[in-house]
């Protein structure tokens, strides 16, 4: 099937998400679209998935014009997509989510899941899935439960499939496993649009590459083009992809961590019995599919778990047992993961968010009161220090782009005398351009003297920061290794393979998966 | 009140929407949307009030049975019927000739009251908080400050500082008891607020039936007068008293505290984003306990200005609705302080000129309720009274910036956020 946009545009207000945008998928090809957060990319493929009506503009399926009012329509011309986030009912099997809004029914009306399941493992068959229909959807990996979502649109005769950032939620291992079967649906017929702003994945798996840019149409490139032409294609400008960092020159272990555990609300033990060091002067990069119990361990060092057990120390002070405020007040600087949710009030201004954790202390208060002229001043200086792009740091933090906010955040975090610096995620949903300038500030504050301690899901970054990097699987350490770790092994402690054996097995298989990402 | 804030078409975040978020946003339009909403609804629910008196209005009716034969009669029946209600409701609340401007007085007065609990709702509106409670809080602040006004005989000035102390004392150990069981418990301010104003009410009932409060050689359940040296001095000729001096000190200090303090920056962050508030160091049950407990206090403020300003006595009637008046009051200030007391000196002038209006027109005192409703009603739902006046079209025709495309687009549909 052949599927063609012609002109597409669509606008939300006056602004224009989309504009004038032509794109033609050939049967059986991978077609690629490449963009930054934020360009249009989830808005133009919801255009086409019948969710968005677009302001102008038409689309073609084998050369006839069609209108689609709502998925339903897209599904039934042979249109399927996987969205980021999966749509799938946790408590329900496999088969129960697949059936779910195509149930076939026997007489009178009874579930026949007996005619779903054959499907499923028809599919699954045919592509190596490995997946079991009677298995309930939440026990299950998130790299099976995506591809629940992907036999979900080829039960439904899908032959474009979309995927909208699917790797993002997978290990390394995963994602060249998603890769591998992109390349079997694509010699079956299957025609993929795939949706990604990571440079590698999308130079090993594309056909086709369409670089967009604030909703237009940059142009094509082939998967052969130099991933710095492909990154300035995406930012407009020219990046350096590559961090040059002096090494680094550790002092005294400040930051201890030692026995630690937590304990969910859930009762279940997602962080287990960790004991880590952080050096003056180094960055210790922990690494690790998202949900493996990061989020819990910055948490239990900020003081918002409630059920923790070890020691935390920073300069021989224990930091168990306080609360938040006093962890900060003894001089940790903390970017959350999820900047919208924990780092900043979106309807606050810029000028307040930049006080967020220090409105009561000087010189921004005096006793309960507060100085507005003091906010304003240290607005200012961060906004230009930090290169925040806004037209006044009176405007409220919701209308920075997703970069931005985050300057904002490590602007105010970065903006007093640190003993410990910790960020999680400190480039998730930021531009390439501010990704650079970031990860620089980060260095900076390591190489004045503070220890440092970076959560990132994304290897490259992990990669490109640290100086140690610990990999946690399911709350325990699998290992600290050197930042000179190859990627296959640390994908492979990723995936809860111990570091040594992870070194064996790799040189079983030189080849494993370099050829992926060559 | 700028047209971006009306504009509907905002791009839409890349990821789903989750529910809370939804909400959030929802809570925040109605309890903190553009003031321009509580205009229009104020507007639109005053003429529809205007058709419900002209539709019970009897030359009306009559004029409607020869309505084809001569409309003129009908129209200016139903024009006369709406507007002599509302002219009278304006002659008893605010100016008529035989009086000057003693309704106005009498508006301030009733006003008092409302601003003082209507800034306790909308303070804890904006820490994110539904505090229903004002009603209860009213009816403990007054039985402390009643009490401390009858029972205890103290020097001039004094005694009037007293009761006003142990007014807002009850009302805000009743408030920050709900922010407390709140807080450590999780259990929701809504219910808890409700809960606490049954017990509120009929504790007021068996204490006016106690020896302790009941007038000495009365059955009726009503207090013993206030001291003289316990009320607020009034304005000679009117029942206006110091108390509507302190409701403007209140709005003052709540404004300060909103907008100028640490607690009310902590308030606000809470309200707005609670897990950023808590990931910044703010101590969000504290936080709670002590909005619970200001918002409390204001509206023990309001039960000191019915039982040391306009009442000076205790009775079971002694909060009427007020507690309940205070929200639509807070929600059409659109929790801002100085628009809470606007809102409040409006509804003043409902109350005050209702009475002048049955007595002059026969329009009973209910329709002032229904108008009072109505607008509650226009501003819970915002998108309803843009639509209404056509703000939601405006905004999209306006055209784009870059008028690339000659072919006018196809009209969007009228809603497509959180569609992702």
């Amino acid at each position: 099937m052949k599927l063609e946009l012609q002109g597409i545009s669509k606008a939300f207000g006056s602004f224009y998400a989309n504009e004038d945008i032509d794109l033609v998928v050939e049967a059986g090809q991978i077609h690629c679209l490449l963009g930054e957060n934020g360009a249009g990319k989830s808005t133009l493929m919801n255009v086409l998935y019948g969710l968005y009506e677009p302001t102008a503009g038409r689309i073609l399926v084998d050369g006839k014009p069609v209108v689609f009012r709502g998925p339903g329509d897209a599904m039934a011309a042979g249109i399927g997509m996987v969205h980021q986030h999966f749509m799938l009912v946790p408590v329900f099997t496999v088969a129960e989510n697949v059936a779910l809004g195509a149930e076939a029914t026997k007489a009178g009306g009874i579930l026949d899941l007996e005619v779903t399941r054959k499907k499923i493992r028809e599919i699954s068959d045919k592509y190596g899935f490995d997946v079991d229909p009677d298995a309930v959807v939440e026990d299950l990996p998130v790299g099976v439960q995506q591809r629940v979502e992907i036999i979900k649109a080829l039960v439904r005769n899908a032959e474009v499939l979309i995927l909208d950032e699917p790797t993002a939620v997978l290990t390394p291992q995963e994602t060249d496993e998603l890769l591998d079967i992109m390349r079997q649906l694509k010699s079956n017929g299957t025609s993929i649009v795939f949706i990604s702003h990571k440079l590698r994945e999308v130079k090993a798996v594309s056909d086709v590459i369409t670089v967009i840019r604030r909703g237009r149409v940059v142009g094509d490139a082939p998967p052969e083009a130099e991933t710095t032409e492909l990154a300035s294609m995406m930012v407009g400008r020219e990046v350096k992809l590559t961090m040059d960092k002096e090494p680094a020159n550790p002092g005294e272990a400040t930051f201890k961590v030692k026995n630690l555990s937590v304990i969910s609300s859930t009762g279940q033990r997602v962080v287990d019995d960790l004991s880590f060091e952080i050096h003056r002067g180094e960055i210790l990069a922990i690494a690790g599919v998202q949900g493996n119990g990061q989020t819990e361990l910055t948490e239990a060092i900020l003081g918002i778990q409630d059920r923790v057990t070890g020691s935390i120390t920073l300069e021989g002070k224990e930091l168990l047992g306080r609360s938040v405020k006093q962890v900060l007040g003894s001089g940790i600087g903390f970017v959350p993961e999820d900047r919208t949710v924990d780092g900043l009030v979106p309807e606050f201004t810029i000028a307040e968010n930049l006080v967020l954790d220090l409105y009561d202390k000087a010189p921004f208060a005096k006793g309960i009161s507060m100085r507005p002229a003091e906010v304003k001043k240290n607005a200012e200086s961060r906004v230009a220090e930090f290169d925040v792009r806004t037209p006044s740091a009176e405007n409220l933090a919701s209308s920075l782009s997703g970069g931005n906010q985050q300057k904002v955040v490590m602007a105010r975090e970065l903006s007093r005398p640190l003993r410990l610096f910790i960020a999680s995620q400190p480039t998730r949903g930021v531009d390439v351009g501010s990704i650079e300038f970031l990860h620089r500030r980060i260095v900076e504050e390591r190489d004045g003297g503070t220890p440092v301690m970076i959560v990132s899901t994304e290897l490259d970054e992990v990669l490109q920061l640290a100086d140690r990097i610990a990999v946690l699987y399911k709350g325990r350490l699998i290992g600290i290794v050197g930042a000179d770790t190859p990627r296959d092994v640390l994908g492979l402690m990723m995936a809860g393979v111990s570091p040594s054996e992870a070194e064996v097995s790799q040189q079983d298989n030189p080849d494993d998966m370099e050829g992926d990402f060559a | 009140m700028s047209p971006s804030e009306l504009s509907p078409g905002a791009p839409p975040p890349t990821h789903a929407n989750t529910i809370n978020e939804q909400q959030h946003g929802i809570w925040v339009k109605i309890t903190q949307g553009p003031g321009l909403v509580s205009v229009l609804a104020v507007f639109v629910a005053l003429v529809l009030g205007g058709l419900l008196i002209a539709a019970t209005d009897a030359k009306v009716a009559t004029t409607a049975g020869y309505l084809f034969s001569r409309p003129s009669d009908f129209f200016s029946a139903l024009w006369a019927a709406g507007t002599d209600s509302y002219v009278s409701l304006f002659q008893g609340s605010i100016y008529n000739s035989r009086q000057g401007f003693a309704p106005f007085l009498e508006t301030l007065t009733v006003s008092t009251p409302l601003i003082c609990a209507g800034l306790g709702v909308a303070l804890a509106f904006r820490a994110g908080l539904f505090n229903i409670g004002a009603q209860g809080q009213i009816i403990i602040g007054s039985i402390m400050a009643a009490y401390a006004g009858f029972a205890w005989h103290l020097p001039f000035g004094l005694h009037l500082l007293v009761v006003i102390f142990m007014g807002v004392i009850g009302g805000a150990v009743w408030g920050g008891l709900v922010g407390l069981l709140k807080a450590r418990t999780g259990a929701h301010e809504v219910i808890l607020t409700i809960m606490f104003n049954y017990v509120a009410l009929y504790f007021l009932d068996f204490l006016l039936n106690t020896k302790a409060f009941q007038r000495p050689g009365e059955t009726n359940p009503i207090s013993p007068i206030l001291d003289p040296s316990a009320v607020f001095p009034a304005l000679p000729g009117s029942r206006l008293h110091l108390g509507f001096v302190m409701a403007i000190g209140l709005t003052i200090l709540v404004a300060w505290i909103l907008n100028r303090s640490t607690i009310g920056f902590e308030f606000r962050a809470v309200g707005a984003n609670p897990a950023a508030a808590r990931t910044a160091g703010v101590n969000v049950a504290r936080s709670t306990i002590l909005v619970m407990a200001i918002a409390g206090a204001l509206a023990g403020a309001a039960g000191v200005a019915q039982v040391a300003g306009t009442e000076q006595v205790l009775t079971a009637g002694i909060a009427a609705s007020l507690g309940f008046d205070a929200i639509t009051v807070a929600l059409l200030g659109r929790s801002t302080p100085w628009g809470t007391f606007f809102a409040g000196l409006l509804f003043g002038a409902f109350r005050a000129g209702a009475v002048t209006m049955q007595i002059s027109t026969g329009t009973p005192i209910d329709i002032v309720l229904v108008v009072q409703s109505l607008i509650v009603l226009f501003i819970a739902a915002p998108p309803l009274v843009r639509a209404m006046f056509g703000l939601n079209r405006k905004s999209k025709n306006k055209p784009p910036k870059t008028p690339k495309h000659a072919a006018p687009a196809p009209a969007a549909p009228a809603s497509q956020g959180g569609g992702a």
